[in-house]
Order: C-alpha cells, then structure tokens, then sequence
C-alpha cells in the first residue's frame, strides 16, 4: 500500500466514513447540495443504522490502507431504527477501551452524531478530522504488523 | 561419520564463525519461562539450560505462514509469480535436541511422498543441522521409546556432546556438517573412537516399543480406550502446532481486490472443522475419533504406507497441552491394554 | 459439610448420577478427570492447585451422556455455570455442583439460588500478579503499548487453545471459521493474531468471569487474559455490575460517553 507521501512529507490522508443512511449520509448529501466545500479525502460508505456498524469493519479499514476513521450516526433518541443507534453507543464505549489498551491509536477515529438538517456539521467534522490525521502522518505502523515472518521478499 | 574433539571453552568461537558465514542462525533463546528458536547475532545468546525449546524446529522448512505463489490480475489477465528461490535464507539450527533433527525424516517424507514439494525441498536444503546431545531429560521426554535416544544421530548434521571433562564432541554425518566444520579447521581433532560418549548422556529408561504400540493398534479401530483417553481433551490445536513431524496445513489467500499472494498455514487434525465436507457431513464429528485419528496416524498409518514413525518422543504436546493429555502415558495404556473389551 | 469421597459415592448411589467430572492428579499437576464408575472414585482430588475450568465441558453434549452429571466445582467452575445458565446453554437440574476448594469440605448444590448464594458469600480475592501486569501495561505509553501487545501476539500459533480452554466460548461454529467473509485471517501473523484476540474479547465483554483459563491454556503463556480483564473491569465501571442481559445485547438510553461529537 503506497503512502501519499512525497519528498516534501505532505501527505494526503485516506480517511473512510462508517454512516448512517437516514442520518448522516443525508446530512452529508445536505453538505453538497448546499454547496459546503469540504477536505476531499474521505471514502463515505453507507449502513442502513451505526447499529450495523461491525468493530472489525474499523480494523479492516486501517489494515488496508484508511490512516482515519469517522463513524458518525443519528443523534440518540433519533434514530430511525429507535434504538439502534444505542447498541452502537454501548459497543463503541466496550471497543474504543479495548482499542486503546492494545495501543491503536484511537485519535484516528471520530465518533459523532450528524443529523440529516446538519450538512455545516458534516462538512467541519470530516475538515476538522483530515486536518488532525495530517498531523498524525499515514498509520503505517498498524500496517506494519500484517507481515508474516515469512513473507517473501522476492518474487521471480 | 567423522569424529573431532573441540575444547568446550573454543565451542562459542566457532559459532561466532557460524553465525559471520551463514545468512541465519537459529539457536534456543529464553522468553520469560519459555524457549524459542529465534535469530541470534552473538553467541552468548544461545540458551543451553533448558531441556528442549517450547515450540519444534519445523518452522525452519515449514513456517507457520509462508507465500506459495502470488498472482496479480489486470483485466482479463493473471499473473503468476514463484517465491524466488533467494528468499529462503541458508540457515543453521544451533543446540537442536536429537529429537528435533529425527523429527525431520518424517517431514521430509510427507513432503516428498507422491508430489514432491518444491518450496519445502529449498528449505531444506539450506538448512544445516547442529544437534546437541542431551545430558538431562524431564518426565515428559519418552525418546528412547520410539527408537531416539538422548545421543541419537539420526537426521543431524553435526551431533555435538558435551562430556564429562572440558572437551566436547562433534560426530559430522553429512558434507553439510563437514563444511562447518571446515570454517575453523584449527579448533577441531580428528578422533577414532566416540570418547566415552555415552556416560554423558541423560538415562531415559524406555516404557514400551513403537512396535509394541504398532501390534496392538492393528486392531485397536474399535476400542473404548479412545473415548477413555480422550473425555478431558478440548480440542485445540496446541499438540499439533508445537509437534516436530505434526505437517497437516491449510491453503489460503491473502488478497487485497484482484491481486494477493496464496499462502500455507498450519492447521490441526485436532480441530472439530478439520474434515468437515462441504456437504455439511463430518466424518469425525466427536473428539474420541480425532485422538484415534491422531495417534493411528502417528503410529501406524506412517509406518505402513511411507515406512517412517510420525513421532519422536520429544514430548512437547505433553507440555503444551492444557489438559495433560500425557501421550507417553497415553501410548503405554494402548500397549498394555486388552483392546478386546 | 461432607468430603469429596462419601459425596461422590452417595451421589452415585442415591442420586443416580452416571458420571462426575472432577479432578485427578496428572503428571505434574492436577488435570479434569471423567469418573464414570465407583471403582474410580478414589481418584478423586480437590485442593488448591486444581486450576482447570472444568465448566468447560458442561457444553459438550457429546461427552455428557443422558441422565444426572456431577461435577466437582471451584468457585471458577461455578461463575461459569451461572453465566453458562444465564446464557440457557444449561438447565437446572441438569447437574448437581460438589462445590469446595479442598476434598474434605465440600456441599452439594443442585439449583440456581443456592449456587449464586454460594458465589456470593466467598467473594473472589484479586490476583494481585493480574493487577499488577494490567496496571504496567496501562501506565505505558500508546506507543509502548502497541509494541508490547505486537511482540506477544507475534509468537501466537493460532492453536486456539485460549478459545477451547474457555468455557463461555461454546459456538459450534467460531467466526473464525467462517470464510464467508473471512472477517479473521485464518494464519498467524501479528496483526491476524491481534485481530482474532480483538474478536475474542468483544465476544467476551461482559460475560468474562475472570477465571484466566485461557491464560493457562496458552502454551506459550501470552498474557491474553489481560485483554478480557481491562475490558471486564472498564464495563464494570462504565455500565455497573448485575446489568440484566449481556452488556452488548441490551443498551440503556442513559450510557454516558465522553469521545462523540
């Protein structure tokens, strides 16, 4: 996986969207037909609720090549499913401290809850998130850990 | 064979030599209160207090993962890429036990028996074996019972001996062990006779005979010693994974879109997946028949068909094993048993 | 007030159990044992170093039989099997606990109040190397700790010894043996290790009873009963003891965090 990396170390991050479809994702649509210029970097990729949202999904994001994460849904008591929005608040309490304790870097990831009314909110979240994960640099430390001791170095 | 005689106190120079000549070294190295054959740089790293490492020596031509191929797909085309050759490195195994160095003719027989396996064969070959004789044993090791011996030469390059006084002896078996030999010529004396080897030696006094265990498996398929012995056992792939000759593996990809690489894993007859068919039928749905499938496969369908024993008394699953599932114990049962009942 | 030998043999006699999972002396330490006939019930041992969680096995249909099955239960044995009987994987009345920490007192528990009871009066007496470990690797810095849980889970096998020890890992079918989709790559490598110990531990939060049998398990003493420990004791403090359900089944509208935006 090539970092955006060039000799002036200016790097561009690769942030993926974990969404909600009647929520955030509208919010985010909101963003754009208003016309709100946001950072460009982010993947946005749509789930029914944040109740569907699976932990490994995350993992699976920085293994490939994501240096951050957003996860973003709709604001609790609001959510469109009722209460599906509360099983992910519970799981990510449970798996952020889990994360930590194993040393993944979980500044990298952005909870938030957006409304489909709050397209300004959308756009701030996603430039406020590629401005810290410019600072942090590419998460190839995680990527790292993926080789095998033998993985071969040479192929003919 | 060849006999020298190298001084204890010049045995760390030579290694030194070993480890500036050859690409890699592995030698027993101490984590907390476990063994491990891992790379070493220096001679002062090797650990020989312990009895044997925790984990065997197959690593070294069978890793726990290792690419077989990697393929790239641009539109409707695939390519294909072998690991080159170059990236196995030239290796040596410092202080193996005997039991590690036999464990390799089994391997060596699984992976040549009807397809002869490339990748393994290259490892093979550049891998040297230095084998030290054991002065001490535990109450796991059961070698002398399957036809080892704590001064065993069988599958070593080179057996080194530690005696009783300040020499050492080095029995060279194959051209790989004479070249090592060959880096410090000045350090070692040609010798005749085997020095008395043998009062160096631990005493493991033998509880049954492979042969034993053979006849009374021949008609043992149907016993109630399976379901006996194997009531604590969990189901985990410990004894398998940390086996010498244990080679059973799985295929799998490691793919990122089109393109990835098909990589080998270890896996364990052990595991209740292990024969499950895609027609969602098991034929070994209960764990009595795994451990009958284990034990029958080490001791009697490897004998017969490619005429080497799956086992070499190291009693490593002895020690891995959450549930002391005993296999020394377990062979002397079978051996003693009225398979009749 | 009785001992393990007269409770074994009256259970075999009046109760009309068929089998007790309990305790032998192994070749250097205890290990579970499967007393199937009187003639074995000498065999039987109970003291301290009797660390297996035997609860293990009350999930293996297989193994039990049909009919009354005893089992000789520490107090890890019986955590177990309240949280086993939370879950419905077993039914009062399908067991009858010898519950005791030495062979010469134990009693006989046959329902779930008196079990709970039970676990309630001997409150569990921290394991002060656990707490110490788990406190070093919290005052590390995130740098450190991601190297200290890297190196560890580089020398995992994937011999899921952990996942066979537990006895509240009783899926048929584990998820990482589903391969469709493969979620946890099914070969050892740092970071497939650290992903099947993460689903490991999810699967675990809040059901964790703390015994550390997949600590002992480990034939190469990797430390990953301090994953389901700190999440254990994160849940306890986050969401409170005695929360009806598993913590991640049920939600409360009230759960309070600190990290949305």
């Amino acid at each position: 996986m090539k970092d955006m990396e060039n000799k002036d170390n200016n790097f561009e991050p690769r942030i993926v969207a974990f969404v909600c479809n009647w929520c955030t994702y509208a919010g985010a649509d909101l963003a754009g037909t208003s016309r709100i210029k946001y950072a460009p970097n982010v993947r946005i990729v749509r789930f029914p609720c944040t109740g569907r949202i699976d932990f490994m999904l995350l993992l699976k994001a920085f293994g490939s090549g994501a240096d951050g994460i957003i996860v973003s849904g709709c604001h609790p008591n609001d959510c469109h499913y009722t209460s599906g929005n509360f099983h992910a608040r519970r799981r990510w309490i449970v798996f952020r401290n889990l994360l930590d304790f194993l040393g993944i870097d979980v500044n990298r990831i952005t909870f938030s809850w957006v409304s489909a009314a709050e397209g300004a909110k959308w756009a701030d979240i996603v430039n406020e998130t590629v401005d810290k994960i410019r600072k942090l640099g590419p998460y190839t430390e995680y990527r790292r850990a993926k080789d095998y001791t033998e993985e071969a170095k040479q192929y003919e | 064979m060849k006999r020298y005689i190298i001084e204890k106190s010049k045995v760390n120079e030579w290694l030194k030599q070993i480890i500036k000549s050859t690409e890699r070294v592995l030698a027993p190295v101490k984590d907390g209160e476990k063994v491990y054959f891992r790379p070493i740089t220096s001679p002062q790293e090797t650990d020989y207090d312990s009895v044997t490492t925790t984990e065997s020596a197959k690593e070294t031509v069978f890793p726990r993962t290792e690419t077989l191929f990697r393929f790239k797909t641009e539109g409707k085309d695939t390519t294909l890429s072998e690991v080159s050759a170059e990236s196995y490195p030239q290796t040596v195994l410092w202080r193996a036990r005997p039991c590690d160095a036999v464990g390799f003719l089994p391997l060596d027989a699984i992976f040549n028996w009807d397809y002869k396996d490339n990748i393994y064969n290259l490892r093979r070959a550049k891998l040297t074996i230095v084998s030290f004789s054991c002065n001490t044993s535990d109450s796991c090791c059961f070698c002398t019972s399957v036809g080892g011996g704590p001064g065993n030469t069988e599958g070593t390059d080179i057996l080194v001996t530690l005696l009783n006084d300040e020499r050492a002896l080095a029995e060279v078996v194959t051209e790989k062990g004479e070249k090592l030999i060959s880096l410090c010529p000045t350090l070692f004396k040609a010798v005749e006779s085997d020095e008395g080897k043998s009062s160096a030696l631990a005493k493991i006094p033998s509880r049954f005979t492979s042969e034993q265990v053979q006849e009374h498996l021949k008609n043992a398929f149907d016993s109630s010693i399976w379901k006996q012995q194997s009531a604590r056992c969990i189901g985990c792939g410990a004894c398998a994974f940390v086996c010498p000759t244990c080679a059973c593996f799985d295929i799998q990809d490691d793919k990122c879109g089109r393109d990835g690489k098909r990589i080998r894993c270890w896996d364990s007859c052990g595991f209740s997946l292990f024969t499950k068919h895609t027609s969602g039928y098991n034929p070994r749905p209960e764990q009595s028949m795994r451990w009958r499938q284990r034990l029958l496969h080490k001791f009697s369908y490897m004998p017969d068909r490619i005429k080497v024993l799956g086992c070499t008394g190291c009693g490593r699953c002895s020690r891995a094993c959450p549930v002391d599932m005993n296999i020394a114990e377990h062979l002397y049962s079978i051996a003693n048993y009225n398979h009749e009942k | 007030m009785s001992n393990l030998e007269e409770t074994a043999r009256s259970l075999f006699k009046e109760e009309k159990v068929n089998l007790i999972i309990g305790f032998e002396e192994g070749s250097r330490h205890p290990r579970p044992f499967f007393c199937t006939s009187t003639d074995d019930i000498p065999k039987l041992i109970l003291d301290k170093r009797c660390h297996n969680n035997t609860a293990v096995y009350l999930t293996k249909k297989d193994l039990l039989g049909t009919g009354l099955v005893g089992i000789v239960a520490t107090l890890r044995v019986l955590k177990s099997a309240l949280q086993l009987s939370l879950e419905n994987q077993i039914n009062e009345g399908q067991f009858i606990f010898i519950a005791g920490e030495d062979a010469s007192d134990v009693q006989v528990l046959k329902d779930k109040a008196s079990i709970q009871s039970y676990v309630d009066a001997h409150p569990e007496i921290p394991d002060s190397k656990v707490e110490e470990r788990l406190h070093h690797i919290e005052s590390m810095s995130r740098e450190d700790r991601w190297a200290f849980w890297k190196n560890e889970l580089s020398k995992c096998i994937r011999c899921y010894a952990c996942r066979a020890a537990c006895p509240l890992c009783y899926c048929e079918r584990c998820v990482a043996e589903v391969n469709c989709p493969q979620w946890i790559d099914p070969w050892a490598a740092p970071l497939s290790n650290m992903e099947w110990q993460v689903n490991r531990a999810m699967h675990m939060a809040g059901r964790c009873t703390g015994c550390g049998a997949c600590y002992e398990a480990c034939p190469l003493d990797l430390p990953i009963n301090l994953l389901t420990k700190e999440l254990s004791s994160e849940i306890s403090e986050d969401f409170g003891k005695g929360i009806s359900g598993n913590v991640l089944s049920s939600f409360n509208p009230a759960d309070k965090e600190n990290f949305f935006k």
